[in-house]
């Protein structure tokens, strides 16, 4: 199992990595103690969408095939988990009943579309534009539902307003009160579900399927003249990866009790492209820190001008395609890399990051 | 005795012109077939047709007695073919010895044993000590070697190349000649598209000639030579059917 966690295809394998990656963790878990509630819920927010840019992370840099939809399946998913929500009363742990089936749901649209995509061998940027065609489709869709006309069992889509009054996730527990995920418990709630995706996304990308998946990205004849079938591979790695869109659309829905076309159109499926280009898409840490970095400065500069922040995330896709097309925080771990060899270091130890894709590539 | 590869009256159009037609060709259990044929023969497109990267307009391909026309890839390779492209096709972003291992993980299970076998063929190709190196870092003919080494590595029933040595120097040649004969000792079928004819002297044990995109000549490397036809298509001289 260790030998998975710490594979090749993952930058960080050594206790100079675990041991900072400890201190992070347990400097996460005591955060609700010295933060204010307000904060504490926004940080819940704020790490939602951190699932939605490991999923794009996975498609994306590991699997080769840019995705400019993932919004579609955040869409699907967070309203599913609302139409579900509503219609099951919300109580007695249905919440996570909604949660599974948007997650299905997710993984069937995912499954769908990129059926249609990989099996008629729509590749490179036609990917991303079927991809970001077909959100927009459903963004436009939802956008004209506001009529009374337009509900599922006793779901209002409610057009552009959005769908609202849903319940959050809860529980029931023994002594006979429920336990609603808001604020702290879904704080936590996300950071368990972070971590636990984090190191499962690093077992698989070091597993069998991994190395596959990194073969087809690299050159999808040579892999499948070694006897893979790249098509199921590129398959089953859009539908984890969109799954994980899908992730975050139920924990935002379930943060806000409400959904809007807006988080499904076009700026909103820019974002992750932005989140993990920055951070570097060569690498699941990479992005999990990038991501997080990137939406905490996006947020913290939302609270004094949103188009600001906007402007922002447009400088730092521009400057990370001229100045650091592997990614930022690849290129700080390059740095520090370089410094570590000139030292005497041994350069195997930061053979991951050699993978990432060159410049050349990126532009591409 | 059923061949191992055979194919009936295959064909392939590209719009009117057939780059290869009618071509019927037997590789038996056990020896090293070459294909050999001036420039646009039709050697690279009858290659991939059997490899299944091109779709035969008509006609049949049977591995081990079973039709396979119709199969992708990966298909065949899963039912003991296995490939050497051209140029060289190998994944050259990632390190040498995790390309060996892509190509083992498919049959060998167990990390230990996996390590051996990836030490093995790296020493084999004389890879060892650039085992952490990317593979593009390498040189042209390491890079040779690091695919056919993959190919190598699905333990194959018959091992096709296409034009092995390209790129190669005599001595590279010369080695990659060595190093089929001692895989067709152990019992490996392999056919061959090459035009280096030193090359072909060396390991042919049977040949076939293809012009036009049709069988011209066969037979052993020594009838082959002899016919002065084929000296005839080689020297430039086109034979008129």
């Amino acid at each position: 199992m260790f030998q998975l966690i710490n594979g090749p295809q993952t930058l960080g394998t050594t206790r100079v990595f675990w041991l900072p990656f400890l201190a992070v963790l347990a400097a996460v878990l005591l955060y609700p103690v010295v933060a204010d509630a307000y904060d504490v819920g926004n940080m819940a927010y704020l790490l939602t969408w951190v699932f939605m840019a490991m999923g794009l992370c996975l498609v994306w840099g590991y699997g080769g095939m840019l995705s400019f939809g993932q919004t579609l399946f955040f869409g699907i998913a967070g309203y599913g988990y609302g139409v579900l929500a509503i219609n099951l009363g919300g109580e007695a742990g249905t919440t996570f009943l909604a949660l599974l089936g948007a997650l299905v749901l997710a993984a069937l649209a995912a499954a769908v579309l990129g059926y249609f995509m990989i099996w008629g061998r729509v590749g490179g940027v036609f990917f991303g534009i079927v991809t970001l065609s077909a959100t927009l489709v459903l963004a436009f869709f939802l956008g004209q539902t506001a009529g009374p006309e337009w509900h599922i069992g006793s779901a209002r889509l409610n057009g552009f307003n959005g769908m609202k009054d849903m319940a959050p996730l809860n529980l029931p527990l023994p002594s006979g009160e429920t336990l609603y995920f808001d604020g702290m418990p879904l704080y936590y709630l996300v950071v368990g579900l972070i971590v636990v995706v984090y190191i499962g996304l690093r077992m698989l990308l070091n597993s069998r399927f991994g190395h596959v998946v990194v073969a087809v990205r690299e050159d999808p004849q040579r892999a499948e003249l070694l006897g893979y079938d790249v098509r199921k591979y590129q398959l089953a790695t859009f539908v984890i990866g969109s799954a994980l869109a899908g992730l975050s659309g139920v924990l935002y829905t379930s943060w806000g009790q409400f959904i809007t076309p807006a988080s499904i159109g076009l700026p909103a499926a820019a974002m992750p492209i932005v989140w993990v280009a920055f951070s570097g898409r060569g690498d699941i840490t990479a992005t999990l820190v990038g991501s997080f970095l990137v939406l905490w400065a996006f947020q913290t500069i939302t609270v004094y001008s949103q188009q600001a922040a906007l402007l922002l995330m447009g400088a730092m896709l521009l400057c990370t395609v001229m100045v650091a097309p592997q990614g930022f925080v690849i290129g700080v771990v390059q740095a520090v890399r370089r410094v570590f060899v000139r030292r005497g270091g041994s350069a195997v130890k930061a053979r991951a990051v050699q993978n990432v894709p060159d410049a050349q590539e990126v532009r591409a | 005795m059923t061949p191992l590869l055979q194919t009936r009256s295959l064909t392939k159009h590209f719009g009117g012109h057939a780059a290869v037609s009618d071509v019927d060709l037997s590789v038996t259990q056990g020896e090293i077939h070459c294909l050999i044929g001036p420039n646009g023969a039709g050697k690279s497109t009858l290659f991939k047709l059997i490899v299944g990267t091109h779709e035969a307009t008509s006609g049949h391909i049977a591995f081990q007695g079973a039709d396979v026309t119709r199969q992708r890839p990966f298909q065949r390779v899963q039912q003991g073919m296995s490939i050497k492209m051209q140029a060289p096709s190998v994944f050259k972003e990632l390190p040498v010895r995790q390309n060996i291992h892509i190509a083992l993980q498919h049959h060998v299970a167990g990390r230990a044993e996996l390590t051996r076998e990836e030490d093995r063929l790296l020493e084999l190709l004389d890879l060892a000590a650039d085992a952490k190196k990317l593979a593009g870092e390498l040189a042209h003919g390491q890079q040779q070697w690091l695919e056919i080494g993959m190919a190598l590595a699905l333990r194959p029933v018959l091992l096709l190349m296409d034009e092995p040595t390209a790129g190669l120097s005599p001595e590279e040649t010369f080695k990659t000649g060595e190093l089929i004969q001692k895989l067709n000792a152990e019992g490996m079928t392999v056919l061959v598209v090459e035009h280096d004819m030193a090359f072909i002297r060396q390991i042919a044990q049977r040949v076939t000639v293809l012009h036009f995109g049709k069988v011209f000549a066969e037979g052993s490397i020594g009838e082959v030579i002899a016919d002065p036809r084929v000296a005839e298509i080689y020297l430039g001289k086109t034979h008129e059917h």
